[in-house]
This record gives structure tokens, sequence and C-alpha cells, in this order.
């Protein structure tokens, strides 16, 4: 970013609730049925029908309150928010305007300059999804589909303390993990479960006043979010510095031209006309419901991370990537937990092989080939010398494809690790006969050399004989 | 043909459960004769939109045949009718409105699914106001509604196609809606009986919503027992509705035979000023006498802020309205404008067409005291002296069982005569509105005539006293005729 | 308070209501009317007084979080003026 200029960024994130059925009906929220197969008479709107309240949202927001370090409301309250388009049947979205159900939250990212850094968050409020709008494929005409009108949404609205995209995707990372911990998200971005608007405006250094913002819509994955805010950002400053003014407005980001541009159809003056909704009645929760909605919390992933660094000796970085997600987090404790294997091993094999396949076969962790308890097996084999690292990548790879389980791999392949000296001492004598150049050299002090009798004792034994041994009885050899 | 055959029309829900009872007569028999006089008759009064003859008579041969096998509900085989604002499944619900005109309902109204489960046979859809507002039937997409007193006269609204069927005989029970007066105000019109309930009291679900926090669903009878009779069905808890209270609902009918020797009856000073018709006012005085004769001692109570109870209701109830009114869209249900330009002229051409003037004027209304600039002062302001008007009758009812007034200040008036001046028309509401503005229950009987038109007794009650409405009401009837009288066109 | 025809046309707008000519001249004379007439209350002494927004102190019950409901697309697109593929028609929407 251009020096002298400051940026401030706040961030208003919909996470759709993963409930059974929909925020006030009993349609299913199940995503990509045929379009309005799930929508009932509720979510259309019909004339007459009423909203009841899904108990589970309020649990999922009692929750996510508590997680954030917000106040849960005692008392909160349902309101219209009147505005006419298509893809919201009523004419009004109800949500929450003047007393939402979570606020005064805080979630720590880590900056730019890598320190902690509070980021405030204003409230998170309930409130209903709207229906699609589809263009493609109709001359004169869009079509609208309301499977999605009605799946509960929690939109939670950020302070505007972030300072730059980088940030902002932090912060937005920690809050995706947050929700998929706490399971009240699927954080699926692809499906739009977890999206995010942004508002953006930028100020010179030192300027107290903030600068005018703009309000970035469809911003769909982490990616876009960054680029988003950085390609904003730009063209705000450019704005400025061309002596022009910036316009409060909402602006479409378009990841095909990486740009953001104007949305038309929010033009007109927006005069949303709340008021509470008479069909719903105070949302009210009691100090007991919220104490037993805390016993239900599970460990978050900043008190994970610490307990990962304290209790296995994990370095940071490997106790941050394994606590991105509970499922991992998961998985690498219940490996740790079946095998004698250093903690630090399994974080490494979690962390590079495993991770890499489930990458290569575009696999979440949940449907990995190989099990925790698979994997475990495998290292308590590297643990007590069965086999070595390099074969046990082998191994892995036989695991991966299916083969069986690590014993029966290696039985299968017959890559037991040789721990015999004596035909250890064998293969080595025949390899000392067989290069007495380097020998001789190595006798002469290169003792670099090592490595090359390593290799070729190795080769001789297809990597099976135990590496450390193979070196003691090398050493031992070449000194005589 | 027996006597008591041809004059089955005449006869309240009670008497024709008897008659079904003892095999005087069939369902299909009733529902023969009332078919025939509603084809009679209601060319003259227009208090049908849809006359629903063949279903009525398949659930009447069905009643018949459950009551043969020894099964049925308590109003089995007992015609009724619905207000034209009620959901039905497969048959046109229009809400008097262009907009639904073409509209067939898929589900019923839980009211609607209560009284068909207890055996009732429906003979129709009565026409009202549209969408609810209005009080004198005159803003029906379908024509007005004329009163069979006189049929130069506006029966009332919005519930006047209930209300003239009902006292023209031509059904002994409809339901209807309530929100400012709507049952009440036509049933005194008509000197016919109509209960409002308490708010949350019957169920919301599948009846189209005017305005959300002071709806409510009641009946229209010529009887209070028969109130009493068909309220014990409507009412109760519904999940459907977040609103519906789950509160256990009392047998309505054991408590109307005792006396009312003791009851407090609240006298509001302010219903006596000016406004009162001089001639409904001696036949309210008269009412209350009967009340007192019956060992009923009056107390005068004060209701400071009724004078604003008329403004207040019509912020809150436009602000409602226009946000419920608007999922009128032409997309899903309802009119569509041919040819639309864009998305805006779909819009606003679907709407300006379907909707008539008295309902565009009330979201309109509705849409600017809650526009910017405008909340605090209107919309907010409105609440809080709703919360007002909520406290003074709470602090009446601290002294008295029921407070007893005039329904409407004036009998019936005629048709045209207040429909260009809608502040005239509203304050015709202004004895009812509070009942719904507080949440409270309110009842209107028939107790007199004004130049043979008949005038309605109001009475409200704390929440939940239907009890009381209803017993005071039945007391009077067992001493009074009012009830009885039958307008000369009809008899 | 009398409201402007200006004022009048922008309710009519957020309203989605398309007026004709004389129905604006009614309505700018009717809706004032009816302002004057609800500026009564200003006059109240509401100081202090919460906002009652329902008749009852009752509290949102809740439902369960179970699957009631039934594909009714076909039954339920009877009363559309306007469906092809299952979707509602709407003129074409630019965002």
């Amino acid at each position: 970013m251009k020096a002298g200029w400051e940026v401030v960024i706040g961030l208003e994130i919909h996470a759709q609730l993963a409930t059974r059925s929909k925020i006030f009906s009993g349609a299913s929220t199940a995503y990509g049925a045929a379009p309005n197969t799930q929508a009932c008479l509720v979510d259309l709107g019909y004339p007459g029908v009423l909203p009841v309240l899904n108990e589970e949202v309020v649990h999922m927001a009692t929750m996510f309150g508590l997680a954030v370090n917000a106040t849960v409301a005692p008392r909160s309250v349902f309101a219209r928010k009147n505005y006419f388009y298509p893809d919201l049947p009523k004419g009004y979205q109800i949500s929450q305007f003047e007393l939402p159900i979570v606020e005064h939250g805080e979630l720590y990212i880590t900056d730019d300059e890598g320190r902690d850094k509070r980021i405030g968050i204003t409230r998170a409020h309930l409130e209903e999804d709207a229906g699609k709008s589809i263009h493609e494929g109709l001359e004169r005409s869009s079509g609208i589909d309301l499977n999605r009108a009605g799946t509960p949404l929690l939109e939670i609205v950020s302070e505007p303390d972030l300072r730059s995209a980088k940030e902002a995707v932090a912060y937005m990372r920690k809050m995706h993990s947050i929700v998929r911990y706490l399971r009240i998200s699927d954080g699926n971005m692809q499906e739009g479960s977890f999206r995010c608007d942004a508002n953006v405006s930028v100020r010179p250094v030192g300027q107290q006043e903030l600068g005018t913002r703009t309000e970035l819509k469809n911003l769909n994955s982490f990616r876009f979010v960054e680029r988003a805010i950085n390609f904003e950002i730009d063209r705000q400053i450019e704005v400025i510095e061309d002596g022009g003014e910036v316009v409060q407005e909402t602006r479409l980001y378009d990841s095909d031209k990486d740009e953001t541009r104007p949305m038309r159809s929010k033009e007109e003056s927006h005069d949303y006309r709340y008021f509470p909704d008479p069909d719903l009645l105070p949302v009210e929760i009691s100090p007991e419901y919220i104490e037993t909605a805390r016993q239900q919390l599970p460990e978050l992933p900043t008190a994970k991370k610490r307990r990962f660094t304290d209790q296995y000796d994990l370095k940071p970085d490997d106790a941050d990537l394994l606590t991105g997600s509970r499922p991992l987090a998961d998985y690498f404790e219940a490996a740790v937990a079946a095998t004698g294997a250093k903690p630090q091993l399994v974080a490494n094999w979690v962390i590079g092989d495993l991770s890499g396949a489930l990458n290569r076969d575009s696999l979440e962790i949940a449907d990995s080939k190989v099990s925790a308890t698979e994997l475990a097996g495998l290292l308590t084999r590297i643990h007590d010398n069965t086999i070595s690292g390099k074969i046990a990548k082998q191994v892995f790879e036989a695991m991966w494809a299916g083969e069986g389980d690590a014993d029966t791999v290696i039985d299968a392949k017959g890559l037991k690790q040789i721990t015999d000296s004596t035909a250890i001492e064998a293969v080595v004598d025949e390899v000392i006969a067989a290069n007495p150049g380097q020998v001789a050299e190595y006798r002469a002090g290169k003792e670099k050399l090592i490595g090359f009798f390593v290799g070729r004792v190795m080769q001789a034994t297809k990597g099976q004989a135990n590496p450390g041994q193979v070196n003691q009885i090398l050493k031992k050899k070449l000194h005589d | 043909m027996s006597d008591s055959q041809q004059d089955l029309f005449s006869q309240s829900m009670t008497e024709l459960a008897a008659g079904l009872d003892a095999g005087d007569f069939t369902s299909a028999e009733l529902t023969e004769t009332l078919l025939e006089r509603i084809g009679a008759h209601d060319d003259k009064l227009n208090a049908f939109i849809t006359v629903t003859a063949d279903e009525a008579l398949q659930s009447a041969a069905r009643a018949d045949e459950a009551r043969a096998s020894g099964r049925g509900g308590v109003l089995n085989g007992l015609p009724v009718l619905h207000k034209d604002i009620f959901c039905t499944r497969g048959v046109k619900t229009t809400c008097g409105s262009r907009m639904l005109d073409n509209f067939v309902a898929p589900y019923d109204a839980t009211v609607v699914e209560k009284l068909a489960g207890a055996g009732a046979v429906v003979l129709g859809k009565t026409n009202m106001d549209e969408f609810a507002m209005g009080s004198s039937n005159e803003t029906s997409y379908f024509g007005p509604v004329r009163n069979p007193w006189n049929l130069e006269c506006s029966p009332g609204g919005s519930s006047g196609g209930s209300a003239a069927a009902v006292a023209a005989r031509l059904a002994p029970a409809a339901t209807g809606t309530d929100t400012g007066g709507s049952i009440r105000q036509p049933a005194a019109l008509t000197g016919t009986v109509g209960i409002k309930p308490t708010y949350g009291r019957v169920s919301r679900y599948g009846m189209i919503a005017f305005a959300s926090s002071l709806d409510q669903a009641g009946v229209i009878t010529r009887t209070a027992e028969d109130a009493a009779r068909l309220l014990g069905v409507m009412a109760g808890f519904d999940e459907r509705d977040s609103t519906s209270i789950d509160e256990p609902v009392p047998d309505y009918i054991a408590g109307l035979d005792r006396p009312i020797k003791g009851l407090r009856v609240g006298i509001v000073r302010q219903h006596f000023d000016a406004g009162l018709d001089a001639d409904c006012a001696v036949s309210i005085r008269e009412a209350i006498a009967v009340l007192e004769s019956l060992g009923a001692t009056t107390v005068e109570v004060d209701l400071p802020n009724l004078d604003l109870s008329v403004p207040t209701y019509y912020v809150v109830a436009p602000a409602e309205c226009s946000s419920n009114l608007s999922r009128f869209d032409g997309v899903r249900f309802g009119h569509r404008a041919d040819e639309a330009e864009d998305l805006m002229d779909l819009y606003c051409r679907s709407r300006g067409e379907g909707f008539g003037d008295e309902v565009k004027r009330r979201i309109m209304t509705g849409t600017y005291v809650l526009s910017a600039g405008y909340y605090d002062a209107y919309y907010l302001k409105a609440q809080q002296v709703r919360h007002l008007i909520a406290d003074d009758f709470r602090s009446a009812f601290a002294d008295v069982d029921v407070i007893a007034g005039p329904t409407s200040p004036t009998p019936a008036f005629r048709l045209g005569d207040k429909i260009d001046d809608p502040i005239t028309m509203y304050l015709n509401d202004i004895y009812t509105i509070g009942a719904n503005l507080a949440g409270l229950p309110g009842m209107s009987i028939p107790c007199g005539f004004v130049n043979g038109l008949p005038v309605g007794l109001h009475l409200v009650a704390a929440h939940f006293a239907e009890e009381t409405l209803l017993r005071c009401s039945h007391q009077f009837q067992q001493h009074t005729d009012w009830h009885k009288a039958c307008p000369k066109d009809f008899a | 308070m009398s409201l402007s025809k200006e004022q009048v046309r922008h309710i009519a707008m957020l309203a989605r209501l398309k007026l004709t000519e004389e129905e604006y001249a009614e309505s700018v004379q009717k809706l004032s009317k009816i302002v004057d007439f609800v500026d009564q209350l200003s006059a109240a002494d509401t100081r202090d007084v919460l906002p009652m927004a329902h008749p009852l102190h009752a509290v949102q019950r809740l439902r369960p979080d179970v699957v009631t409901e039934t594909d009714e697309r076909d039954y339920l697109q009877e009363n559309a003026a306007a469906v092809a593929d299952g979707l509602y028609l709407v003129p074409k929407v630019i965002e």
C-alpha cells in the first residue's frame, strides 16, 4: 500500500447456521435441491402464514457469543427490514436491529507484524437468508429460486479495527475456524455458507475522522477478500489523489476482472423502515441457559494451540496449523494417543505427508484414506525401528492406495528393517572391499565420504538396513 | 315439511344442534334450506364472495353419516360461514381484493381446520372490506354489502358480509376478524352478537394479516350461547402462531347460566361525550339499567387517553399493514400486471392495479410513519401512547369486571355517506379500537333500535375474561328480546 | 402539516405503488388530513413511557429443529403467473 495512507476496514460476515430446518419454518436447509422444492408456505411468504423460531439457532448464537467473549442478550427482538427485491418473498427480511442476540465481543488475530491484535465484534444477530436470482439461460427474465430463503444466518459485524487486507483475511480465517469449531456452520464458502461484505475506507495517516467508505459485496473466498480490498484501497487512494471524492456506495467484486464496480440494483436510496416484527415475540435467554451452553463449549483454537505447544511440545507454527480446524486437531490427538512415537513426529506426518495426500486427492480430513489409528500404527513402526522414516513414506503411500495397514504393507513388501548386525556387517564388508579408492580417501581425512558408503549399503539392502546401525558399523570398520 | 323445518333458518346453532340430535332434520336438509335461502336473498345483500354449495353438501352428507354412526364433533352438521380473509384449501380466498381475485389458498387456516374438525359445514365465504381495511364494507373489490335492516345502509365493516348474512338468517354463525372493531361494529350495526377474544386466544395462522399486533379472529352469531359454542372450538394454542397463547380453553358454555349478581360494570365517562348519537345513548343507558336489574353494580371509570386511541391506531395499524402487504408483488401469487417493462414496473403496476384506494392509502400512511425521519415522531410515539392506553384499561379493571358502553357512535349510516372522508370513517371505531390496542376481549350485543336500525352494547373485559363477557351477554339475552328481532325483508 | 406531492411520490415509490395523476392529487389531500389527524399524538406526555409493540407480555416460543415440510412446488406454483423450470419469473434483474 502507498505510504502516507491508512486503511480502515470493518467486516460483516454472514455465517449460515448448520440447522436441519429453516429459521422460521420446517423446510429443509439441505444444499443443492431442485429449485423451489425446499420453499414451503412460510418461506414463500404466503398470505396468512406465520414464523416460529427454531430453537437450535438460539442455541448456536449463544454458543457463538460465549466463544467470542461477548454478551448474550437476556432479551433480543426480531425486526423487519423492509425492501422490495425478487429474492425476498415477503418484501421484508426478518432480522434483528435494535436488540441483537450477541453484542460486544472480541477476537484476537496475528497482525502484519506478528503480534496479537484485538478486533472488536460490535454485534452478531440472527436473520433469515434470501433466495437466489438466476440470470443465466433465460431470455428477458430472471428466475427466482427460494430454496435458500429462510436459511438461518448469523451476521457478525466487526468494529472498524482492521488495518489491511491481510488483517481482514486473518480475522475472517479465525472466524471461520471458530464457527466450525463450534459446529454452528459448515463454513462452506463455495456454497455460500460463509461469506463476507467489507466496509473499506482510506485516510491520510494522522487524520482523525474516517474517510468515506464503500461496501464491497460478493466476497466468497479468502483470496477474493484480500484482492477486492486491495483493489478498493488502491482505487480510493487514486480517486483522492486525483482530486476526486470517494462516493459512499455498494460495490460488487468481479473476480474475473479482479476489480470492484458499483452495484446498479442498489442505487436507489434505501429506507429500510425497521420496526419490531409483530409476528414474533422477544427472545429471552436465562442465565441458566447461558451456563448450560458454556458447559457445552468445545476447546477453541487459541486455547487448543496453547495446550498443543505445552502438552505436546510442538513448534508454535505446527500447533497453529494443527488447530486451524477441529477435525485436524482431533485427528492429530487421536494419532498421538495411539502411538508411542513423539508428538512432534506425529505432527510432522499430519502436516506433511497426510495433508499432502489429502490435498492431492481433494479430500477433507474426515474422508482421509488413512485413519488416525492407521497412521499411528505406521509411526509406531518408525519408533520401534521396524522401518526407517524413508521406508515409512513408501509404506504410507501403499496404505493410502488401500493396500492395508502398516504391518500388512511392511510384511507383504518385505520392508522390515535389517537390524541384525551380522547381516549389516557382511554388506559393509562387501562395500568396503568394492570401493578401495574411496576407503583410502576417507581414511586420509575426507570424512564427508561416509554418506557415500551409507548410500551404497542402503542401496545394497534396498533401504532396509537400519541407518543408525549402518553408520555405526561403517565408522567402526573404516577406522579399523 | 313440519313447522320446525320451515323456520330452520331462524334457529340458533344451539337449537339446530338439538334438532339434529333429535333427528328432526338432517344436516343435508338444513344445508339445502340455507343454500336455497342464500340463493334467494344474497342478490339484495351481496354478503357472499363465494358460495361453496358442492363442498357444503358433501360435508353435510359426511356429518349425517358420522351422526348415524355415533361419531361427530361438537359442531357436527352445523352451518357456518367464513369471512373471506381465512385461507381455505382449494377454495378461492380473496380478502375482498382484486389482488387475490384468483387466489386459491393451498392450505386451511387453523380456524378453518378447527371448525371443520368439529364437523361444521361451511356454506361460503363472506364479503368484507378489502384486506379488512374499512368500517363500511364499501372498500371491497366485490362491491359493498347491504344492511338487511335497510338496504340503503352499510352493515359496517370489515366483517360486513358475515354480519349481514347472520342478521338476514342466511346462516346462524360466521367467523370474522377484528383489528379495530371489525367484528363488533358490524355486529352492532346489524343487530347481531360479535365477540373479539383476547389477542392470542385464537390462532392467526391462515388469517390474512392486516395489522399483526391487533388482528384477532372471532365470531358473529345471533346469541351469546352460540358465540360461546363456536369460540370454544376456535380458541386454543397453535404451535404455528408464535403469538397464540398456551392457556387452557375454559368451557364457555358451562358458565353461561351463572347469574351476574355482583358483577361490577364500569361506565366510562368519556363514552357519553359529544360524538355519541343521543338516541343511541338512551339505548345504551337502558341496557346498563337491565344489567343493574340483574344485580350488577355500576362503577364510573376513567379512560383518560380514549381520544388518542384512534390516532394511535391509525399509526400502528397502517405501519404493520404497509409491511404485511409487501408480499403481494405479482410474483408467487396474486394479481400480476401484464407486459411489465422491468422489475420496478412489475411491482408498481401489479400493486397499483391490485389494491384499492383505501388499502393504498393505508400502505402509504404506514410507509410514511415508518420512514426515516418520521419513525420517532409517529411510530414510536404511537407505541408509547399505546402503552398509556393499555395502562388505562389495566387501572380500570382493578375496579370492575366489565366495561359497558356503546359499540358505535351511531346506528348504521347510509352507503356513500362517509367513504370520501377517511377521518370521519375512522372515528366510527372510537369505542372499539382500545380493546385491540390493549389486546382485550370485547363483545357487542344488540340492545335496542333507533329509527328501525339496531344499536349495539359494547362490553370489554380483562385479558382472557371471555367467560365474563359471554355470561354477561347471555344473561342479558335471557331477559331481553333484541336479538330475536328479524329484519322484515328476511323474516 | 401538509404533505407535498414530492413526498407522496417518494412514499409511493418506497411502497411500490403506481398511482395515476388523479390518485396523486387525491392522495396528497387525504394523506395530509390523516397526518394532521395523527399529529394529535405529539401532545401526549410520553416521557419515560416504554413503547408497546405487543399486547401481551409473552416470550417467543421455540420450535424444535425438525424438517416437517415436504415438496409442494408444483401445487404452490399453480398460483404463480409466470414460472419456468420450477423458477418464479420476473423481468430481468441487473445487479
